[in-house]
């Protein structure tokens, strides 16, 4: 299995990507640069977390537009497995591959900590090697991570079985006081139609490795590694 | 030809930048002040004097990076340079 990495200015955990990417894959992901037009033939392509652009105009609306963006959005409507992690998720959003926009954090804060996660679906190329109802723990890092969508398109992507995980409690309930950024219907990561395109606030590579304190996360890495080998 | 973007969120959409910006006009005495909503505000040039052509790029601008027409609006004015 190949992966490939984009690396924005300002992306700040494309190598905490990585390290979890070749824990997973036994080998290094190839790291892209944004200005590349052309990127390696990937199985998986990892957009990292960061303030790619400073975060100019919109979190997300410049690195979009960058030209390396060009090929992941022609890759994805081939079926190549993307994964969008915190800013990476905004760009997905912004670049038209993930329906609705991450927003200001309703608290206008900055949050930083751990926060708990039902997983929503384990037959995904991402999800498999979790149990169903799984509840995990992954961090978040981010001030824009508001998920909002009109009220018909909510309805759609739960319809379809598009939303990946939602804020809970440590039990799995989901409940205001477990949403940290004011996030519509508590939605922390949502597919493409196809499910093969994730994108999610919470940083599953920053609990990837019991060194880290837990271990979380790696297991979105182990499945992804299982169902592209 | 000089544009002057204006991008404001849709209505229904949550301002909390906007709540606090009317929590902070109300703690300094400014009572009469109600729902606050804040936006951008981008001027740029345009080489190009068709007021008309002018404008149709002003729009894919607009469509395709200025704003995220998700949850924003956008209007513009344009003026000989």
């Amino acid at each position: 299995m190949k992966a490939s990495v984009v690396v924005f200015p300002g992306s700040n955990c494309d190598r905490d990507a990585a390290v979890a990417l070749e824990a997973a894959m036994g080998r290094p992901p190839a790291m892209v640069w944004h200005g590349d037009a052309e990127l390696p033939k990937s199985d998986l392509i990892v957009l990292p977390g960061g303030f790619s652009y400073g975060d100019y105009l919109r979190s997300g609306a410049m690195a979009a537009h960058s030209p390396v963006m060009r090929e992941v959005i022609k890759r994805a409507q081939a079926g190549t497995p993307v994964l969008g992690i915190c800013n990476g998720f905004q760009v997905l959003t912004e670049a038209g591959l993930l329906p609705g926009v991450l927003m200001r954090n309703a608290t206008l804060k900055f949050i930083c900590k751990d926060v708990h996660l039902k997983v929503e679906r384990t037959d995904t190329a991402f999800t498999r090697h979790y149990a169903k109802r799984e509840v995990v723990r992954f961090p978040i890092a981010h001030k824009d991570g508001s998920y909002f969508a009109d009220e018909a398109t909510l309805d759609r992507l739960e319809g379809e079985g598009q939303v990946a995980f939602r804020y809970c409690e440590t039990d799995g309930r989901i409940t205001a006081a477990a949403n940290p950024n004011g996030s519509r219907r508590n939605i922390a990561g949502v597919y493409n139609e196809t499910r093969t395109v994730l994108g999610l606030m919470p940083h599953p590579e920053r609990l990837a490795d019991a060194a880290l304190g837990g271990t979380d996360g790696i297991k979105m890495f182990l499945s992804l590694v299982e169902t592209l080998n | 030809m000089k544009a002057r973007i204006t991008i404001t969120l849709k209505p229904g959409v949550l301002d909390p930048q906007g709540k606090a910006i009317a929590g902070a006009l109300h703690a300094l005495g400014f009572g009469q002040v109600g729902d606050v909503r804040q936006g951008k505000f981008i001027e740029l040039d345009v080489a190009e004097s068709d007021p008309k052509k002018a404008e149709a790029e002003i729009k894919r601008m607009c469509e395709q990076l200025l704003a995220n027409t998700i949850i924003e609006n956008y209007a513009y004015e344009l003026e000989a340079a």
